[in-house]
């Protein structure tokens, strides 16, 4: 006899598994299956820039829950498993063991892997990138033999990367072919703070930095050519500049996809038995076109994509939210900060412990916290809820943030 | 390994042996303790792994740093004077026999 067709989610990481967690917590009872391409169970991807990297985390530290909870809530996990197709007419999913699954419902959760360098040279050995456990793992081996160390891509993981190769004592440049840190993800005037924070650590920022050539030696890395004529040696590159979302098997299946499968605020696709949710996706609602790689955006529109499979209208319209640890720095973002007109800062630049709160208009847009944490969890509410600040109130350091949020 | 025990919102309670090193949140989310979400993974960025320390314990931990103090002001339950963040309070055999209490919420 057939299996009865349950809900199958493709993609085991954070957003895969809030799925599966949350259509449990609405009151799914059928079968579940959550499928994962890596051989671990779901894990924590955040510490794999900052704690798995200096060796204070370890791989059995970052599993998002035990191994009994899966038993527990009857959530079937398959890893070292991936989705051949998905049979839309017939509702069945076939994996890449021949098994085939009869499904109601399909949350896709394939995420993002790392774009590729195109320049000759991107195949030798010691050129690295990050995105897995696995790819933790060699890169931190490879940063212990090393001395030095070159960063391709100034972006959130490239800076992290960095950071913690200067703690480990590596001699650290970062390569940026913008003119800036940052270009995709924050504002200049916080990539000028980060380019100033690494500088201050003793990291070679080259911002413009077009690399057109990475050199070998005996199959192995040895410097980083860039347009001007430039050559950084190196013992280790690290790769990060940007990602591709993982859209082809929805793409392959007919949904929709424009630069990630497009989805809904409640993470629906075109078709109504299939979801979407975090790195795979492309958003449009409330805040326009969102292309969000985040935690709070796998978690979030998790939660909301499972009640989708329910028929439950359950729209993520939360202010975006983002962190990033670099040496002694604590950033969180908030919000939206694209069109601002106008930037108050609250705290102590110089100390780099301040907020830089971005307006349009007047209006809160959204805030960029530096060891502020008060700040942006108030500015959370503060934005969830519109709360009227004005500038002068959020420059104003005897204003409490907090009496907007009551 | 440091005994600790979980008194989730429902009563249920669960005792769990933590290595020394790893923090209360990573022993509490591999053994099946529910009421502590843990979002962000122990960077302490979301607040989602609350708890409310066994009032004869609550001195012997070393106090919040400046970012869970923060943080814990933005906890989703009540904020009491033994609250903590649980990926916070790294184990050690000085917390053997330690009790902590999970909120009615998270997030």
């Amino acid at each position: 006899m057939a299996a009865a067709p349950g809900m199958v989610v493709i993609g085991a990481g954070q957003g895969g598994l809030q799925v599966a967690e949350s259509l449990r917590a609405e009151g799914w009872d059928g079968p579940l299956t959550l499928i994962g391409e890596e051989p671990q169970a779901p894990y924590h991807r955040p510490p794999l820039s900052k704690a798995m990297l200096t060796g204070a985390m370890d791989e059995a530290q970052i599993a998002i829950r035990g191994h009994e909870f899966f038993g527990k809530h009857g959530i079937e996990l398959l890893t070292g498993l991936r989705v051949a197709s998905i049979d839309r007419a017939a509702r069945r999913v076939a994996l890449s063991d021949g098994r085939i699954l009869p499904y109601r419902g399909v949350a896709l959760a394939t995420g993002a892997r790392g774009r590729p360098l195109p320049v000759p040279g991107a195949e030798l050995e010691g050129v690295l990138s990050l995105r897995t456990l696995a790819d933790a793992q060699r890169l931190r081996a490879a940063l212990e033999g090393a001395e030095r160390v070159v960063v391709i891509g100034g972006g959130f993981i490239g800076l992290e990367v960095a950071a913690v190769a200067r703690k480990m004592g590596r001699e650290v440049t970062v390569l940026e072919a913008a003119d800036r840190l940052l270009a995709r993800s924050a504002t200049p005037f916080l990539a000028d703070v980060f380019a100033g924070l690494h500088r201050a650590h003793g990291v070679t920022v080259d911002l413009g930095a077009k690399v057109v050539e990475l050199e070998g030696r005996d199959g192995r890395v040895a410097a980083v050519c860039t347009a001007d004529g430039g050559r950084h040696p190196a013992d280790v590159v690290v790769v990060g500049i940007g990602i591709i979302p993982n859209a082809e098997l929805a793409a392959a299946s007919g949904i929709a996809c424009d630069g990630g499968v497009v989805v809904d605020d409640c993470g629906r696709t075109d078709d109504p038995a299939i979801v979407a949710v975090g790195d795979c996706t492309v958003r449009r609602g409330a805040y326009g076109v969102l292309r969000l790689e985040s935690v709070q955006n796998a978690v979030e529109m998790g939660k909301s994509a499972a009640a989708a499979l329910l028929g439950r209208e359950r729209p993520f319209t939360a202010a975006p939210w983002f962190w990033s640890d670099q040496y002694d720095v604590k950033l969180q973002i908030v919000g939206l900060s694209a069109g601002h007109d106008q930037i108050v800062v609250r705290g102590e630049p110089a100390e780099r412990r301040f907020s830089a709160f971005y307006f349009r208009d007047g209006a809160l847009l959204a805030i960029d916290s530096l060891n502020r944490p008060q700040d942006h969890m108030l500015g959370r509410k503060l934005l969830d809820r519109k709360a009227p600040l004005t500038p002068e109130q959020a420059e104003d350091p005897a204003f409490p943030l907090a009496s907007l949020t009551r | 390994m440091a005994k600790i025990t979980f008194i989730e919102h429902s009563g249920e309670r669960l005792v769990v042996n933590i290595p020394v090193g790893w923090t209360v949140m990573q022993g509490a989310v591999q053994n099946g303790v529910e009421g502590i979400e843990a979002e962000c993974g122990g960077s302490c960025a979301c607040a989602t792994c609350h708890c409310y320390v066994d009032e004869a314990f609550v001195d012997a931990l070393p106090a919040p740093s400046e970012t869970e103090e923060a943080m814990l002001e933005c906890t989703a339950a009540e904020r009491l004077p033994n609250s903590r963040l649980s990926c916070q309070l790294k184990v050690s055999e000085a917390l053997d026999g330690l009790v902590l209490r999970l909120p009615e919420a998270q997030s």
